[in-house]
């Protein structure tokens, strides 16, 4: 019992990886830069959340919608303000920007919100349990799940069915090809990271349904975390992102069940080298191979 | 043949100079295409063809002089937005879609035109390349390379262009092959589009085309009639290898 109790604990935070890391993952496939601010989005998003609860009296759904929006505004601009500008500088320039990003948003969130720590309110999200024989299983971990499942299928069908979806393809292939077919890649990356910041706005608030404690600093963990399941599922590979995000929930969720508490991260990041050693490009990850 | 030449030119580059970072690797070059002409761009490896193409279609941009279609000036028009000005290039490698299938690759050639209008150049495309429509459903990175360079071609006339610029279509291929694709240029041609044809098999590419220009490292040295270039000792000391 204890052990589905861990398995289904690991597949919701592995499920809440797997929401974040495709945002990771779907901006180095079509931009080629890690966002490094990515985890600071999904902070913002759950403290936009938290004020749409706590202060403005918005009924859950209306809160999430909020912070979705307020999300996909902050990410297009963070986008066209500190990354567009960079778009033909050297990788570095571009990743220290993003990490001077990151700071930058969690100081604001330590200015706009104070440090200390805010509690989460109770939504539908985790306000019950059920209880299946002898499990207990919290409410919030089955909509967490559900939640991955349902982005999972609707970014599929997105990618692989709409002239955009097919267009973000494309940028993520060849940029200078995709122009050549009368792409905007501009358009197509803002449209990414629109996407990729809408989705840090859901994770971040199924992260606090689970764990209701918000603070500036809410995002890092769990941001690092979810790079790390990109680069384990094979960074810009969609289901890539999906996998390593829900095998790093649960082997993270095992690791410290049976090995050791205090060591759960560093299990978790041991797996990483592991993988990367045997599969350089990570699990679902394509090697670059090019035809003559 | 160059009777053909009336009118103002549908292409028109002039004094462009373009540069990589401190590398100047077009010193003012001027050419023109018009209407129904297959123009050819030869020269020697480095000498700047692609860098030249590239530049007409918007992917780089000159930082000096200016090209002109159809008589509008298309300084700082992005790539993206060259395609609908009638202008397509296939460029040099293919750069063919290798993780989408065949018809996807085709249908992005087609972005930017109304969805409606693209069955009907799907049509016309899969019957000038027969291949293609049998491996309709096949990831493109599994075709072979000549099946990826019809596809490229194809590809790219997808746009329903005016102007049609090819950047050494039959680089890499077998004999048999590289005589397909120039049948296929022929075909076009005759079908009434205009091409810019950029060779290293300046042999064939002189033969098909109605003018040639000769490039040398960044510069323009010879142009005239193909039929000329073709018997012109310099051009075929150096190109021709006889
Ligand atoms: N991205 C680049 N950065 C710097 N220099 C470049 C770049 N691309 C091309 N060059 C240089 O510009 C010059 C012209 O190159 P270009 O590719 O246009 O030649 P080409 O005539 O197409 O040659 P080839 O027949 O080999 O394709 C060369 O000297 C090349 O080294
Ligand atoms: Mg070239």
């Amino acid at each position: 019992m204890i052990f589905l109790d861990n398995l289904i604990n690991g597949l919701s935070l592995g499920s809440i990886y797997a929401i974040i890391a495709l945002g990771y993952t779907m901006v180095y496939g079509i931009a080629k830069m890690l966002n490094f601010a990515h985890g600071d989005v999904i902070m913002v998003g759950a403290y936009i959340a938290f004020c749409g609860l706590q202060y403005w009296g918005l009924p859950p759904v209306m809160a999430i919608l909020v912070a979705m929006a307020v999300c996909t505004v902050l990410g297009v601009t963070i986008e066209g303000l500190a990354y567009r500008p960079l778009r033909q500088a050297a990788s570095l320039a571009v990743l220290i920007t993003a990490i001077g990003m990151s700071y930058l948003l969690q100081n604001l969130a330590l200015m706009i919100w104070g440090a200390n720590p805010k509690s989460f309110p109770r939504t539908f999200i985790n306000s019950s349990i059920l209880r299946v024989g002898e499990l207990s299983i919290s409410s919030a971990t089955i909509i967490t799940i559900l939640a991955n499942i349902v982005i999972m299928v609707a970014l599929t069908l997105f990618t692989s069915k709409t002239k955009m979806g097919k267009a973000m393809r494309c940028v993520s292939e060849d940029r200078g090809a995709a122009e050549l077919m009368g792409i905007n890649v501009n358009r197509t990356i803002s449209l990414t990271f629109a996407i990729g910041s809408a989705l840090a706005a859901i994770a971040g608030v199924l992260l606090c349904s689970s764990y209701p404690i918000l603070q500036p600093t809410t995002g890092s963990m769990p941001g690092i975390k979810a790079f790390t399941a990109a680069v384990f599922g094979g960074i810009g590979s969609i289901p890539g992102a999906m996998l390593g995000g829900v095998l790093l929930g649960v082997i993270e969720i095992f690791g410290k069940a049976y090995i050791s508490t205090e060591l759960g991260d560093a299990i978790v990041f041991a797996v990483l080298i592991v993988v990367l050693l045997v599969k350089p490009a990570g699990l679902l990850g394509k090697p670059v191979r090019e035809k003559v | 043949m160059s009777d053909i030449r009336s009118g103002a030119p549908l292409l028109k580059v002039n004094d462009i100079h373009v540069y990589y970072g401190a590398i100047h690797a077009i010193k003012g070059i001027s050419l023109e295409v018009y209407d129904n002409e297959i123009v050819t761009l030869i020269g020697a490896n480095g000498a700047g063809k692609s860098t030249t193409l590239n530049t007409i279609a918007g992917l780089l941009h000159p930082r000096q002089g200016t090209v002109e279609l159809n008589g509008a000036n298309m300084n700082g028009v992005s790539a993206s937005k060259m395609v609908s000005r009638g202008l397509s290039l296939c460029p040099e490698g293919r750069r063919i879609f290798q993780q989408m299938t065949v018809r996807e690759n085709l249908e992005m050639g087609a972005y930017s035109r109304p969805v409606t209008e693209i069955d009907a150049s799907l049509e016309d495309v899969f019957q000038r390349f027969p291949r293609l429509k049998e491996r309709e459903k096949q990831i493109a990175g599994t075709l072979s390379g000549g099946e990826q360079q019809m596809l490229a071609m194809a590809r790219a006339l997808m746009s329903h262009p005016r102007l049609l610029m090819l950047d050494e279509p039959s680089m890499g291929l077998a004999p048999i092959l590289v005589e397909q694709i120039f049948d296929i240029i022929s075909e076009l041609h005759e079908g009434g589009v205009t091409i810019l044809l950029v060779e290293q098999n300046a042999q064939m590419a002189l033969q098909v085309a109605d003018r040639a220009y000769v490039m040398e490292t960044g510069l323009i040295t010879m142009q005239g009639p193909a039929e000329e270039l073709l018997h012109n000792d310099a051009v075929q000391k150096a190109y021709l290898g006889s």
